[in-house]
């Protein structure tokens, strides 16, 4: 039997997956060539769009941004976005890890009723709530403040964490940890040393989505914050598209400076998002 | 990795090889004796265990067997302190540990699922419980060098569980358990998960390995085979009671208990609802389902009335073809015959209306046998088991 497609059949499916890429990468090209172009739409054109004369001048302008003290104000605000969203990863995972494994583990009164209201908060959108939390914020004397944006996406993010790490741990053969308590750990000590590197995947990607949730966030971050260098990079690249004139060229340098770290990270995660560490400790 | 231990891997080196050199541990533990005193536990409502007795001997090797559900692993957890008695006392080297959390019992239990931790080697699998422990890392490299010497497992140590095959998974399992040193090793099923062959070899295997630890040792199964092989006491578990304890030939000889009698031995034995007779010369014969079973006045003395009702059995190898010119317990019409090469079994009815009966046949007789054919058969009085029609129990127990 022969099993290789047919030339025809390879150049139908070639077609289409080049098809498919263009269609995915068509605007990024765009946003790439504009952010390579000095006059913004019009330093462009044509159906393939291509930089008249290719400049760096757009990154330049947006990286080198300084408030009126002359101080660097891009290099804050990365700061801003980065501590923010690394603090809401940790802060999420922290409180939903142990809340998802004592959903996972133990029965008690009132869990089904508990996830049941974790699960009403998702139906809200946040922008809901955009306006007590500030209000709420300014009472805390925590607006325009990293620690105050913290407190609001961490608390966004622990129903979705709880959900994911809830269905990881159940996942987890309640027999690894007995073993362990048998091989002489405390309950806490088979929680530690076996539990949670089990089910590190999970809680690698729960991270990582939280993270990235609060590095794309924008509406709350645009409400919550009015200072220039408290602000996070969703906001700046707003400012960069403003009611009268818009910037194209450095919306789109900005764009892609903001998309780095988060391509970064998951180049880095990658072994982590497809492993699957449980598979083989138990039959199999 | 060397071209020699390259080489081994392809021959999938057994523990047989090497048990024989290996150096008993430096400081095997001192066997100690376990014990279970009425032992309850219920889940909700229902109740598991109603009052289990448990007795093992220092060094030896007690397998508890009864039908699925029948509460081996709920014993066999209380006893490791993953779950707690209701009522009750747990004694571990004559220690109440019916309290304690498994971390103070000193044992080591094999699970069924073998729960490997999925994210350490196999070398760190072993050494996890004695790291917990503290132990000098020299004494567990000497600790994990023994136990993979004794189950083959040198060219594994360093994969991770998900890379190994069922029966090496079973392996480092039990090696895992070895490396403890604890006062008392516990099995649940650790031959369920694995084909019929390798169930075979591992079963020898640990025999071999208690053999040589001696360690005090609980296993479940409902495998009767790994029951009759590997104890040195059966405990046969039914509906929360400990129905029968002893020698696994002496139970299988002397079933205390209808159940019993059914649930060791394969094919099961063959019961039948009848009643005594008195028969010239002071014998006493029990008649039902088409038999006729002369009866061994000795064993069961005083308990043989005439008129008696009771549930007669005789198993399946214990009754034979009759010779020309002797007179048989009972005539079989067959109805099947199965061949299995090394045996054969008839099955078929001594009576149109009775219960089915089984035999075993000599390869000569399986030969000619035909469904439809009536095989005259004759049951030894010593192989005759007579039970209480209510209460189950065997009239030389009661
Ligand atoms: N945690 C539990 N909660 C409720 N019921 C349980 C629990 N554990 C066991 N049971 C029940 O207790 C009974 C005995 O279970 P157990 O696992 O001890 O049986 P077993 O003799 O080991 O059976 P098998 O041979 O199938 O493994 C079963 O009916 C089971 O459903
Ligand atoms: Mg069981």
């Amino acid at each position: 039997m022969d099993d290789k497609p047919s030339v025809l059949e390879r150049v139908v499916v070639h077609l289409l997956l080049v098809g498919a890429v263009a269609f995915a990468l068509y605007p990024v090209l765009w946003v790439v060539s504009l952010a390579l172009s000095q006059g913004g739409l019009s330093g462009t054109g044509g159906v393939v769009p291509l930089p008249r004369a290719p400049t760096l001048e757009n990154f330049r302008l947006v990286l080198g941004t300084t408030d009126p003290d002359g101080a660097w104000l891009f290099g804050r605000q990365l700061a801003n976005s980065i501590v923010v969203s690394l603090a809401t990863a940790a802060v999420g995972i922290a409180v939903a890890i142990p809340a998802a494994y004592a959903l996972a583990r133990f029965p008690f009164v009132g869990k089904e009723a508990g996830v049941r209201a974790l699960l009403a908060t998702q139906m809200f959108p946040t922008v809901a709530s955009a306006v007590p939390l500030y209000l709420l914020l300014d009472k805390l004397h925590m607006l325009d403040s990293r620690g105050g944006l913290v407190l609001v996406y961490a608390a966004t993010s622990v129903p979705f964490a709880i959900f994911q790490l809830r269905g990881a741990f159940s996942q987890i053969p309640v027999d690894l940890e007995e073993a362990a308590m048998v091989d002489g750990a405390t309950r806490f000590q088979a929680f530690v040393k076996v539990t949670l590197p089990a089910a590190r995947p999970a809680i690698a990607v729960t991270a990582l989505f939280a993270f990235m949730s609060a590095w794309n966030e924008f509406i709350l971050a645009a409400t919550l914050l009015s200072r220039e260098d408290a602000f996070t990079l969703p906001v700046v690249l707003q400012r960069y598209v403003g009611e009268h004139d818009a910037a194209w060229g450095s919306f789109a340098a900005g764009a892609i400076l903001v998309s780095v770290p988060v391509m970064a990270l998951f180049y880095v995660a990658q072994r982590e998002l497809v492993s699957g560490l449980t598979a083989g400790g138990v039959k199999g | 990795m060397s071209a020699m231990t390259e080489a081994a891997e392809e021959r999938e080196p057994r523990a047989k090889a090497s048990v024989e050199e290996t150096p008993l541990p430096a400081s095997a533990p001192r066997p100690i004796r376990c014990a279970a005193r009425g032992v309850k536990k219920a889940f909700g409502k229902t109740q598991i265990l109603k009052g289990v007795d448990l007795e093992i001997a220092e060094g030896s090797f007690a397998v508890l067997v009864g039908p699925s559900g029948c509460g081996k692993s709920t014993l066999l957890r209380l006893v490791a302190g993953l779950e707690e008695a209701d009522e009750g006392k747990l004694e571990i080297a004559g220690r109440d540990v019916t309290r304690a959390p498994p971390r103070d019992r000193d044992i080591a239990m094999v699970f069924q699922s073998y729960a490997l931790y999925p994210h350490l080697s196999v070398r760190d699998n072993l050494a996890f419980g004695l790291r917990l422990k503290k132990t000098p890392q020299a004494e567990i490299d000497k600790r994990i060098d023994e136990a993979s010497q004794m189950l083959g497992l040198g060219h594994l140590l360093d994969r991770l569980p998900k890379q190994l095959s069922g029966g090496q998974r079973q392996r480092v399992a039990m090696g895992r358990a070895i490396v403890r040193r604890p006062n008392l090793f516990l099995f649940d099923e650790p031959l369920s998960n694995l084909d019929a062959a390798l169930r075979a070899e591992v079963r020898v295997e640990i025999r071999r390995m208690h053999e040589r630890l001696g360690a005090t040792t609980l296993y479940v199964t409902h495998d009767q085979v790994e029951a009759m092989t590997l104890a040195d006491t059966l405990w046969v578990l039914n509906g929360g009671l400990v129905e029968q304890k002893g020698a696994p030939l002496d139970v299988y000889a002397r079933p205390r208990t209808k159940f019993v009698a059914t649930f060791l031995g394969s094919p099961q034995m063959n019961l039948a609802e009848g009643k005594l007779q008195k028969a010239s010369g002071g014998g006493f014969v029990a008649e039902g389902g088409g038999m006729a079973l002369e009866v061994d006045v000795e064993r069961f003395g005083a308990a043989l009335e005439d008129g008696r009702e009771v549930a007669l059995g005789v198993r399946p190898h214990d009754l034979r073809v009759a010779q020309p010119g002797e007179s048989p317990s009972l005539e079989l019409r067959v109805e099947i015959v199965e061949a299995l090469g090394f045996e054969a079994y008839a099955y078929g009815w001594a009576k149109a209306s009775g219960p089915r009966v089984i035999v075993r046949l000599e390869a000569e007789h399986a030969r000619r046998a035909r469904p439809g054919d009536v095989i005259p058969l004759v049951a030894p009085p010593e192989h005759v088991h007579l039970f209480c029609q209510k209460s189950g129990v065997a009239l030389d127990a009661e």
